[in-house]
């Protein structure tokens, strides 16, 4: 018999609907999950019980009167902390923001809300969401379950460890140069980081507007789809948000790659690229090939530029956004301080961590007069040459398949001293952000360390459904796996999802 | 000989427009809220919200621009300043930089000096800032975010301005224009017109500009007046000592009718604009752009004109009535319901001139229904009433806006032209005045005259003039 945690979200959204399974029970399960593995992973940074118990019997009460009708109605749900959620702490694993409760919910929040999702609690992040492995995190680091003594990723790696963990059935996360996909990777879970525009950025408390996305991350891609499905769409109040006509993500689920033309980018197999992962990915390939896709390697060019644009533009914006951050309005004041200037000053020395403080000083530094044009604008220009070496790939190609990240998870520790080696940890996915396109991270076997490594599937802008057909049906060629944690009774039966179709 | 100085002025002036909601959100632009209460995540900077442009202010912007001469930037971009301060809830101001909405311009001003030519640099869109109170008592400071997203234009001159008279006659016409196309009521009192006076002076021959000076906090135009005579002497003095004027701003207090240095240029910060990644490029196509020129109204140049053909209008009356909207819009409303456009022009020209400037008023504070006047002035075309009365229930209308049918008839003002009651009250008046009498038969005109005073007296004004005259003649000639 599975645990009712061993359930995919949609599984568990077909058991509620169908009275097998009550709102409050799938509640309390992954409350109990989350009480007994919190002290050892610290995927979370606000649990609030008693506001996810109130919901549950809500959302009950609603689907017993038939007025939800979304498959995932009542399946517990974790947010990253950059979300806004009204009444609920929203603190970007920030001290200068460890005081704020927004008075509005984020548009995709909102959504899943709409639909009956129940909120578990907010998930732990780099701090802003600006780092690879959640350990800028003002609140503790975020473990990775599939061994403890590694980072989850970054920097949605508490929203990735909590799904690999079981401790929701799904969850939301942010990804500004590869944040939902790699630690996606990392933590053996599934991410998609949809094209920009299709999920509103209302109440996602920015980093790097051009470059934000909202996205799911889920157990495998069939959730993910139905997750993007919900989340996905056009808002007003969102300026650069797409009015997109195909939404219906999960018609993407197919089993059937036959004569789908897959480009295998012979930049990303180059140096750096740790021997295991990309024998697993290549191994990907053949399955590919085996299903009958065309696949073929092709040179991308321009991936070395990625890096240093992205650097350029996130940074860049980064510290317009996060100058609001002031003492003035809400989140952090320093204690003492003498007129305005050294409120503002103690107030953000105070308040930032060093990598948040580092983007600043960068991103001021390449927005300053005289530097405007040999950083900023270059880094634009670049932008746009890498869209277009992607443009031009994408009319030979209906999804480029790559590793999401050039390693699996390093020990916890051994990243932060060397930022540079940790920037390059982001040389896969990084490009996808600076070109606006859907990428997605899918499990594809473990390291010998036992590690999970991903693969990745870009498609062009708006092709979200081929790179979620490419990901289900590869997928549908294995069985999945989970973590089997320390202190866990090892008789549990790893999670069986052959044929992920049910 | 000492050689002769020039003044060189340019204008940044900041408007803000009508519309009725803020730049980037829904929130209310009305004015004089209690403090926060035209607030929203969007104009309080609060994290994870996003501004939407507000489609109103490109059409005024570009109005503004078209009424100017302007050239369209139809690819236009918003970009971010940078700086912090607390009334900019999130550091830094949405404004245009590198791709501005409008740009060289031109409008003819008219002075003393005849006509000239001040060229626009640019008109971009931006967003106003809030309001800083500071308490002494307290020792703290609040913030009103109320003005936060109010939208502004700024409207930037090339440095074409030689005197205050071309400032003042400059931003007059520029009110002039923005208040005829309804975007912007343009009061300098509350702030809804700002302007910052760029000055610099320089030997009259020189071709190279002198060092400028920024002047703020100018809040009428004799303030603006002043200022540019303080600054220019100010400066003029500083290089006749050998000095050097310093680029700084300055803030004039027009009470001390002084000024002092706000910052330096070393001061100057940099404000590291860049293009706001929240808000997409504007695309103004031709179909849009031509809807706005299509919906141009007549400004006061066509207006005057119109005037003096439609209306027969000497060019003395239509240029006082088209030199403001509101009073032309009056103007023509009352000449709709009554005809006479002579007497319309006349009635606003001399009565209600006097009594604006009696109370201190702008003609944009005239309050009365154009129907009212019309009606006051048709009583006096059938002689309900006469000219004495009419002048004394303007007045009323003016401060009331009363119905004078009504008036009329509620205080009995109605013109007496019954000869019988007449003949009797002019007969008691030459009973008691035998003098007049006798005068008048020995020649003196002015008896005559005495008796009509009396008899309106007698009548309270309300007596015919034309028949009391003649029966005042028939019965002294008797």
């Amino acid at each position: 018999m599975k645990s009712i945690l061993d359930l995919t979200a949609l599984e568990l959204g077909s058991k509620i609907k169908k009275r097998e399974i009550g709102v409050i029970e799938a509640a309390k399960a992954s409350l109990a999950r989350m009480e007994a593995l919190e002290p050892k992973l610290n995927c979370y940074v606000t649990v609030d019980e008693r506001l996810t118990l109130a919901q549950a019997e809500k959302v009950q009460r609603q689907i017993d009167k038939g007025e939800l009708r979304s498959p995932l109605a009542g399946v517990p749900v974790a947010i990253k902390d950059n979300l806004c959620m009204e009444g609920m702490p929203t603190t970007c694993s920030s001290h200068i923001l460890e005081n704020f409760v927004p008075t509005y919910t984020a548009e995709a929040v909102k959504r899943l809300l709409d639909a009956g999702a129940v909120v578990l609690g907010k998930t732990n992040m780099d701090e802003f969401a600006m780092g690879s492995t959640t350990e800028t995190s003002a609140f503790g680091v975020t473990k990775n379950p599939w061994n403890p003594e590694h980072v989850p990723g970054g920097s949605s790696g508490g929203s990735c460890a909590a799904v690999a963990a079981n401790e929701c059935f799904y969850a939301l996360g942010s990804d500004t140069g590869g944040s939902i996909r790699q630690p996606s990777s990392y933590c053996g879970v599934t991410g998609i980081k949809p094209t920009y525009g299709t999920v509103s950025r209302y109440g996602l408390i920015a980093y790097g507007s051009s470059l934000d996305q909202i996205g799911p991350v889920g157990k495998n891609v069939e959730d993910c789809a139905a997750v993007l499905e919900l989340i996905a769409s056009y808002d007003q109040k969102d300026s650069t948000s797409i009015r997109q006509r195909d939404l219906d993500f999960t018609s993407g689920l197919r089993d059937d790659v036959e004569k789908m033309r897959i480009g295998i980018p012979r930049d990303y197999f180059g140096e750096g690229l740790d021997k295991e992962v990309k024998a697993a990915v290549l191994k990907a390939a053949e399955v590919f090939r085996e299903k009958g896709a065309l696949v073929e390697e092709f040179d991308l060019s321009l991936v070395e530029y990625a890096i240093p644009a992205y650097y350029v533009i996130a940074s860049a914006e980064a510290s317009s956004n996060l100058s609001r951050f002031d003492g003035v309005k809400y989140g952090f004041r320093t204690k003492m301080y003498e007129g305005l200037h050294d409120m503002y000053k103690k107030s953000r020395s105070e308040g930032f961590g060093p990598e948040v403080k580092r983007r600043i000083m960068l991103g001021s530094f390449v927005l300053s007069s005289g530097y405007y044009d040999a950083y900023y604008l270059k880094a634009l220009r670049t932008k746009a040459l890498i869209k277009k070496a992607f443009d031009k790939a994408f009319l030979r190609y209906d999804v480029i398949l790559g590793p999401t990240a050039p390693s699996t998870a390093p020990k916890l520790g051994e990243s932060l001293s060397d930022p540079l080696k940790m920037y390059l940890g982001d040389i896969y996915t990084i490009s996808v952000n600076l070109a606006g396109l859907p990428g997605m991270s899918v499990p594809c076997g473990r390291d010998s360390k036992g590690l999970p490594i991903g693969l990745q599937l870009i498609g062009d802008c708006f092709k979200e459904k081929h790179i979620i057909r490419a990901g289900y049906a590869y997928e549908c060629s294995r069985s999945s796996e989970q973590p089997v944690l320390a202190g866990e009774n090892e008789d549990i039966p790893q999670r069986i999802q052959g044929g992920a179709g049910i | 000989m000492s050689r002769q100085y020039e003044t060189i002025i340019g204008l940044e002036v900041h408007v803000e427009l009508a519309t009725k909601t803020k730049i980037f959100c829904g929130c209310s632009t009305g004015f004089g809220g209690a403090p926060n209460t035209h607030t929203c995540p969007v104009c309080t900077g609060m994290p994870g919200s996003l501004p939407v442009l507000n489609r109103q202010v490109v059409e005024y912007a570009l109005a503004v621009g078209l009424a100017t001469n302007c050239s369209i930037n139809q690819y236009c971009k918003f970009d971010r300043k940078n700086y912090f301060y607390p009334d900019n809830p999130q550091n830094y101001q949405i404004s245009q930089l590198y791709l501005p909405i409008c740009h060289d311009g031109w409008v003819e001003i008219e002075t003393e000096a005849g006509k000239k030519k001040i060229h626009i640099h640019e008109i971009h869109m931006e967003e106003d800032a809030g309001k800083l109170m500071h308490d002494e008592w307290e020792d703290c400071s609040l913030v009103d975010y109320n003005r936060s997203g109010i939208p502004l234009i700024e409207i930037v001159s090339e440095p074409d301005m030689r005197s205050a008279d071309e400032v003042i006659a400059y931003l007059e016409k520029l009110r002039l224009i923005i208040q005829y196309l309804g975007a912007s009521d343009c009061k300098l009192q509350e702030g809804s017109m700002r302007a910052d006076v760029n000055l610099s002076v320089r030997l009259v021959g020189d071709k190279e500009l002198g060092t400028r000076t920024e002047m703020k906090n100018l809040n009428s135009f004799k303030a603006i007046a002043r200022a540019i005579e303080g600054e220019k002497d100010r400066q003029i003095e500083i290089l006749k000592d050998g000095k050097k004027v310093v680029q700084e701003t300055r803030r004039w207090d027009d009470n001390k009718e002084s000024s002092h240095a706000m910052r330096s240029k070393e001061d100057a910060q940099d404000y590291r604009y860049f293009p706001d990644p929240d808000l997409p490029p504007v695309r103004i196509d031709d179909a849009w752009l031509a809807r706005v020129k299509a919906m141009q109204p007549e400004l006061q140049e066509e207006k005057l004109k119109r005037y003096e053909r439609e209306y027969q209008l000497p060019l003395y009356d239509a240029r006082i009535l088209t030199g403001s909207k509101h009073l032309a819009d009056i103007f023509e409303e009352t000449v709709s319901f009554c005809g006479k456009p002579k007497e319309v022009s006349n009635w606003l020209m001399t009565d209600a001139m006097r009594l604006l400037k009696e109370h201190e008023k702008e003609p944009e504070e005239l309050s009365f229904s154009p129907k009212n006047l019309a009606k006051l002035i048709r009583l006096l075309e059938e002689n309900v009433i006469n000219r004495t009365v009419a002048k004394n229930i303007f007045e009323v209308i003016f401060a009331e806006d009363i119905d004078p049918e009504k008036y009329v008839e509620e205080k009995g003002l109605r013109v007496v032209s019954d000869e019988v009651a007449l003949r009797e009250v002019i007969g008691e008046i030459l009973k008691k005045n035998p003098q007049s009498v006798v005068d008048y038969r020995a020649g003196k005109q002015k008896a005559m005259g005495f008796v009509v005073g009396q008899t309106m007296r007698a009548m309270k004004g309300k007596a015919d003039p034309a028949v009391v005259n003649e029966l005042v003649r028939e019965l002294l000639d008797k």
